[in-house]
Order: C-alpha cells, then structure tokens, then sequence
C-alpha cells in the first residue's frame, strides 16, 4: 500500500554517510539501500517520516520533520493548540 | 502477598500498585543485590480477555503493567535484556515470544502507550531509556552490555546516544515479537520482511472496532438531531410523524458510520486513489448508492436526495481520513496535504446537506 506521492520531507547527505546501515535497519518501509558503500533512497514515496532514521544516524547525514501520520491529532492539535501527538489513539497499532 | 509487594518494588521504578499481584506473576527469581519479579511466558485467558476489550475501546487508558525489571525463566546475569512499553499488550506479545528461555525485561514507563506511539511522542526514548537503565543498576545485574528493542521502539531512540551514555549497545530485533524467536535462533540477523511493516486485512479487521466504538457516540447524536428534526414540517411540528419520516435519514446515517469506520479501513486499498478522505468519500457514496438502489430514498425529494448525498459521503470520508492514525504507512506531510483539501471540503459538504433540507422544507 503507498500513500501520497512526493510530500515526504525526508533529506539523505550521502557526502556524509558512513555506510553503518543503521537506516536500513530502522526503516519499517525499506526506504534505504546501500549503493557503493553508502545509504542511498530507493523507496522516497513509501516514506512515513517516523524519524527512526534520523535519530539513529550516527553522522547526522539524514534529516526529516518527523511526527505522526495521523488526522485525528492534527484536528486535536488545532482546537487545543498544541503539538499533533498520538495520545487519541493508544492501543491502535499494537499487536503481536 | 507483602512480601511479593517488596520484592517487585527492589526491580521497578516506580510506586507498588494493584499490579503486584497480578496473574502472570510467578514468584521472584534473584538479581544483583535483591530479586526481581519473574513473569509467565504463557497468557492465559485473562490476558486473551483483556486484549479483546482494548481492542473494543473498554478501559484502553489503564491497560497498564508496572514500569521496571522482571525476569523470564532462569535469568541470570549472563540473560538478555529487552525493552518494552508499560502498554499491557506490548508486555504481553513480549513476554510470550519468550517461551522457554531465560531473559530480562526491562519496562519503561510510557504512561500506558504502546512502543510505536510512544516512541512518536519520545516517551519511549532515549532519555527515558538512559534513566531506566541507570535506576535499575542493570549494569550490576548483567555481564554483558546488550538492550534488545523492538525495531519500532527506533523513532524514538537514538542508538548511538544511549550507547555513548550508557554503555549499553542497542540491537534492533524485528517489528513484530512473533518473529523474536527466529531472530535469536539465527544470531540476530533479522529476513527484510522481519523489518517490515506490515497492514494486511486482518491488521486492519483488528483495528476497526475501535474506530467504530469511537464514532458511534456522534453518529448516535446526529441521528437523535435527525430524528427530532423530522417532526419540522411546512404545517408545524409533529412529534409522530417523526420517527417514521426520520427512517431514510437514519438509515443513511448508520450506513455512512459503517462505510467510514468499518468498509473504508478494511478495502483501504483497493479504493483507486491514495487519500484516505477519498477512499472515505468513495466508500460514502457506495454505500448511498446502495441504500437508494434499495428503495431508502424512494420518498424523498431530488432536493433531499442531494442533500442526503453530499452527507453521508462527507461524513464516512471524515472517518475513513481518521483511520490515517491508525494506519502504519501514512507521513505527517501527506496528512496534511489531504487534509487541507478534505476538510473544507466536507464541513461545505455537511453544511450544505443541512442547507439543502431547510430550503427543501421550502419549496
């Protein structure tokens, strides 16, 4: 299943990778490949910003304004005045 | 029961509560300096139990296990160690994908959140990790300097930062915990599909009633709206033609909630378009298609039928968008260019419904 095409605000500088591969183990999308001992993008569209990458690059190289996906928390944000969080929907995507 | 009480306080970080005498505790097992409380891997039928009613939205905001250390098995200081969310049902698909062996679970306390959304909020993080860690000595209860996380615990750590702070190295083991014991057989190595996510039919049959059990309460209102309104005539008001007037108009309402909350979720994909408001609104007028072909809206007036229309596909494309939370493959930045199209478009959509009717009432 793909979302949106072309939104994802997800940015690789592969003048700075260090080839660790940590991306390809965190992204639960398979974004990442590694091309001549570097990360490079394969999948751009599949991108859910979930900023699992970023936060686990070890040489800062990718950048992404991570937060959630979901509609329910950008109409809660906005009446409340606040972040979008999760907090609606705890149980939601759990399961064995 | 005391005695239990003190022991499962020495491993947790926080206060002892109703859970120290929970079911799939079984006794204590020795740690470092004291003893931490040692869990079942097999659940039970209370567990079962408890699943199904979070999955109905019964009592979701305290489905909750004490944040700290427990043991699984004979766990020693040579054991595992893995993290999870205090979330009842993450501990749960944890500690069973741990049958027959020996480990350490470590809980963090992420107010009830299961991992994924917890890591989206940070509570499942690095900092809150780092502490845990430190709070609990575990660098004195183990030999070795290894956490095991669940692969979607990653958006909320930073592996690097908490081994720098730490010295503790983060292993990543597959999204879903039922593939946690071919993972530990084959050295860790985890196949590309242990990595990723999934949202089959039956991911998506399980996350429904929830979104049913939530939208009901305002479908129910609007029908209560529609019910007392229907008495309105250009002669008056006539509380017994109500309800036998209102039946179109609360049949469609009860099949627009099914077709939002329920059909929209489960056919995500094979609607033609990516928006989740689209796929809704498709669902929408499927389902408004389907009530006229079966005569609903025989009585009514084109007028009527218009407005009737644009409602009820306003309304399951509204829900169908809300389902985007629940998914696990929309971006922030694609919900929201969805949403800045959709969202006029079905406040304009109910509005103009309930415009349609007065002047309907009119003419």
């Amino acid at each position: 299943m793909k979302y949106l095409k072309n939104v994802t605000t997800l940015k690789l500088d592969r003048d700075k990778c260090i080839g660790c591969g940590m991306c390809m183990t965190v992204c639960p999308h398979a974004v990442f490949v590694l091309r001549e001992k570097k990360a490079d993008i394969t999948d751009r569209d599949a991108c859910m910003e979930c900023g699992a990458c970023a936060g686990n690059c070890p040489a800062d190289a990718i950048a992404v304004e991570a937060g959630v996906g979901c509609a329910t928390a950008f109409i809660v944000g906005a009446i409340t005045g606040t972040e979008p969080t999760c907090d609606c929907a705890k149980g939601s995507k759990s399961r064995c | 029961m005391d005695d239990m009480a003190e022991k499962l306080d020495c491993c947790s970080n926080g206060p002892v509560d109703e859970h120290s005498s929970a079911p799939w505790l079984i006794g204590s097992i020795p740690s470092g300096q004291d003893s931490c409380p040692r869990v079942a891997t097999r659940l039970t039928w209370a567990d079962t139990l408890g699943r199904w009613k979070v999955r109905w939205a019964l009592g979701r905001d305290r489905y909750t296990v004490q944040p700290g250390l427990y043991a699984v098995g004979e766990a020693d200081s040579d054991s595992l160690v893995f993290v999870t969310a205090n979330y009842k049902m993450s501990f749960d698909c944890l500690r069973s994908a741990l049958h027959n062996r020996n480990a350490w679970i470590l809980v963090l306390d992420t107010a009830g959140i299961n991992v994924w959304c917890a890591a989206g909020k940070r509570t499942f993080g690095t900092d809150n990790l780092v502490d845990s860690v430190a709070n609990i000595n575990l660098a004195e209860r183990v030999n070795h300097r290894k956490l095991i996380l669940p692969q979607l615990g990653a958006s909320g750590i930073s592996a690097h930062i908490v081994s720098q702070r730490t010295g503790f190295k983060i292993v990543y083991g597959p999204v879903r915990s039922v593939d946690l014991p071919a993972f530990l057989d084959s050295s860790m190595k985890a196949t590309p599909q242990m990595r990723k996510v999934e949202f089959g039919m039956l991911d998506r049959l399980r996350l429904t009633p929830v979104e049913l059990v939530i939208s009901i309460k305002y479908i129910l209102f609007a029908m209560l709206v529609a019910l007392v309104a229907s008495g309105v005539s250009r002669t008056g008001y006539d509380l017994h033609a109500a309800p036998s007037r209102a039946l179109p108009a609360l049949t469609i309402l009860l099949s627009s909630w099914l077709a939002g909350a329920f059909f929209g979720p489960v056919l995500l994909p094979f609607f033609p378009v990516r928006s989740f408001a689209a796929k809704g609104a498709i669902a929408g007028l499927l389902a408004f298609a389907l009530a006229a072909g079966v005569g609903i809206t025989q009585k009514m007036t084109s007028i009527e039928t218009c407005a009737w229309a644009a409602i009820a596909i306003s309304i399951a494309s509204f829900l169908t968008m809300n389902f985007t939370g629940a998914s696990t493959f929309t971006s922030p930045s694609g919900v929201r260019k969805e949403m800045r199209v959709a969202v006029p478009a079905q406040i304009v959509g109910i509005l103009g419904g309930i415009v349609l009717l007065i002047i309907n009432l009119f003419t």
